[in-house]
């Protein structure tokens, strides 16, 4: 019965191809529209000189990545989005391991805290992050009352978080974990949950403490779902402006800038479109590479 | 080497709720080869577990070599234990999953090959050594898991149905394996299954288990012929021992001592009319179904196990009888063994 069932429908979608690529146009739309047009548009302009009410276009090659490789707030964007990135994964990383050994074993409000722990991933990145530029204020910062109220911290000379090029650097890297760290908690949770239970239960027979089961059992055979939650992450980390963009725009002198930034300012708000699409450009190689390895990473552990 | 011993041992999951270990008294032998046998939640694995420090006691003492170990940890109490799953770790080679108890109770380094390779000398798993355990088979895995329990000589070894995923012929291979073992390496053995033809063939002694109360501890003999309750009875034996109920007593027979009358010697006998319901021909064996005729016993059902050699028809009635030294007899209430007494039929 289920198996004439399914021949007919499958008979009536051959007789009617149009039903078929009706159902399946939207997300080709989507993807066309919204990823593919734009993507091919940046690398247009990329070639071009294009600027935001400039008139005619000129092919110009290689003149746009010329130029912005030889500005120092391109080469100085390019590095802090290395240490960005790399800063915020380790942070992550670790600080989701931690939060997902806690929460693995049952406790009284577990709920309750996993959908607290949560919370930072389901808010809008922007509303949590002026949350936090209040936070980091230069006058009001609850931080700085905290530190003076406590004695670390002279009243007089109290701390710019934002003002400062090392603690801007770090005010941003620590905002952006507050914002992965749920995500990648919430994959972890589940790559441990999958290991038998049988499995630490044996190590813990063998002998082994709590740090050898983590670091040679747990660990190890999670690393495809490692895989997945650093690459993840870093493509999170790496192409986004959200936080930058609020709590620095970049600044102090370019010590928070990063390349997705860097793009916007100079493309969209700096008017020169052909810099910010030869910056954005930039990006891709970059994470292919990333994807390609982490998908290795990631495909051997399984093979394994 | 050591003696395991719990004193009214309990495990209550849930407070308000029944055990599932109640009060168990054990004391094992040195060097013997325990078997706990019960049928699922029954409790046998959670009072392994306990054992072995995996479940923490909700009261009660466990002792191993005569050393309270409640508050030990696992590595603590130098014991050794093979899963049900194996639990080998996926991403260590045959040879590291050995190493790994080495490695753990840090055992001196220069040592640890020559033990690896006396532990998979033993079990004849040299070859492996270099292979990752999916590239393995289930009798071989299990192997390695016995290597890897035997690797750091345990005082005590625990086994929670190594056998149960193995297939049926693979399993009376393994189980000859596992016996051939424990002779060899003489370790107190525990060892938990819900399968009684395990329990019987590899048992020292066999403690039956029915939630979370001990039934019977005695010798694989004891626990068959002299059931210490009806629950043991029917546990035990296939087909289970036939019951039929009286005004205060359980009478009990097993299938095998149910015969045809006229085949039979011995003196004292207590004879039945019996009806033939349904024949099993099992090749060895028939299994004879059907109801007792006449007496008080009118219409009780009963199972007989006759060697080959006579034609039953269905719907027939036959003069069959028990030896009157093969009745048990249980308290009706508390389904307990109570002495023998004669009985009369009519």
């Amino acid at each position: 019965m289920a198996v004439g069932t399914a021949k007919i429908k499958s008979a009536g979608a051959a007789q009617s191809p149009l039903l078929g690529f009706a159902m399946f146009s939207p997300a080709v739309l989507y993807i066309v529209l919204l990823i593919g047009a734009p993507f091919v548009l940046a690398i247009f302009y990329a070639f071009s000189d294009a600027r935001i009410g400039g008139g005619q276009l000129h092919y110009v090659g290689l003149e746009n990545f010329r130029s912005i490789m030889q500005s120092p707030s391109f080469r100085q964007a390019v590095k802090n989005s290395i240490i960005f990135t790399i800063c915020a994964q380790i942070i992550v990383l670790v600080c989701s391991n931690i939060l997902s050994i806690a929460l693995e074993k049952p406790f009284r409000g577990r709920g309750l805290v996993r959908f607290l722990i949560l919370l930072p991933w389901v808010a809008p990145v922007s509303l949590g992050t002026i949350g936090w530029k209040w936070i980091l204020d230069s006058i009001y910062s609850v931080i700085t009352w905290l530190l003076i109220w406590l004695g670390f911290v002279n009243r007089y000379t109290p701390p710019m978080w934002l003002g400062q090029e090392n603690l801007a650097m770090a005010s941003v890297i620590l905002v952006h974990c507050w914002r992965l760290i749920p995500f990648s908690t919430v994959i972890l949770l589940a790559g441990r949950t999958a290991i038998p239970k049988e499995i630490p239960e044996a190590a813990a027979i063998d002998g082994a403490g709590f740090w050898r089961t983590l670091f040679q059992i747990n660990l190890p055979m999670m690393i495809p779902i490692l895989g997945v939650a650093v690459l993840f992450g870093t493509i999170f980390t790496f192409t986004d402006m959200t936080v930058v963009y609020i709590l620095t725009n970049g600044g102090p002198y370019d010590s928070t800038q990063t390349l997705p930034n860097l793009a916007f300012s100079q493309g969209i708000q700096g008017s020169d479109l052909a810099a910010g699409a030869a910056i954005s450009v930039f990006l891709i190689p970059v994470l292919v590479v990333i994807a390609y390895l982490m998908l290795r990473v990631a495909h051997r552990a399984e093979v394994n | 080497m050591a003696v395991v011993e719990t004193r009214k041992l309990t495990k209550v999951f849930k407070q308000g709720e029944l055990g599932a270990v109640n009060e168990v008294d054990l004391v094992t032998r040195e060097g013997e080869f325990l078997v706990f046998l019960g049928p699922s939640g029954s409790g046998k694995t959670t009072l392994l577990r306990m054992i072995a420090g995996l479940e923490s006691p909700t009261a009660g003492e466990i002792l191993i070599g005569g050393k309270v170990v409640n508050d030990l940890t696992p590595r603590e109490r130098r014991i050794a234990m093979v899963f049900q799953s194996y639990a080998l770790y996926p991403h260590l080679s045959v040879y590291n999953n050995i190493a790994f108890p080495l490695k753990a109770q840090k055992v001196a380094k220069n040592l640890h090959k020559e033990k690896v390779e006396w532990a998979a000398s033993l079990l004849g798993i040299q070859g492996l050594l270099k292979r990752k355990p999916r590239e393995l088979s289930g009798g071989e895995r299990q192997r390695v898991a016995l290597a890897r329990a035997i690797v750091r000589e345990p005082a005590v070894f625990l086994l929670d149905e190594p056998l149960s995923n193995l297939d049926a012929k693979l399993r009376l291979s393994a189980r000859e394996e596992l016996e051939r073992f424990h002779r060899r390496v003489g370790t107190t053995t525990i060892y938990v299954t819900h399968d009684q033809v395990e329990a019987m063939a590899m048992g020292d002694r066999v403690m039956v288990l029915n939630k979370g109360v001990v039934r019977q501890l005695g010798t694989p003999k004891d626990v068959y012929d002299d059931p210490a309750d009806t629950f043991v009875a029917t546990f035990l034996g296939s087909p289970p021992m036939n019951l039929i109920e009286t005004e205060d007593l359980i009478i009990g027979f097993r299938p095998e001592h149910f015969r045809l009358a006229e085949d039979m010697k011995e003196l004292d006998k207590v004879p039945f009319k019996f009806r033939v319901e349904n024949v099993e021909y099992l090749g060895a064996e028939f299994i004879l179904a059907g109801f007792l005729v006449g007496g008080k016993a009118d219409g009780k059902k009963v199972i007989a196990r006759l060697l080959l050699g006579h034609n039953f028809e269905i719907g027939s009635t036959y003069d069959f009888a028990v030896p009157e030294r093969q009745l048990k007899f249980f308290d009706r209430t508390t389904e307990k063994k109570v002495p023998a007494r004669a009985l009369s039929w009519q």
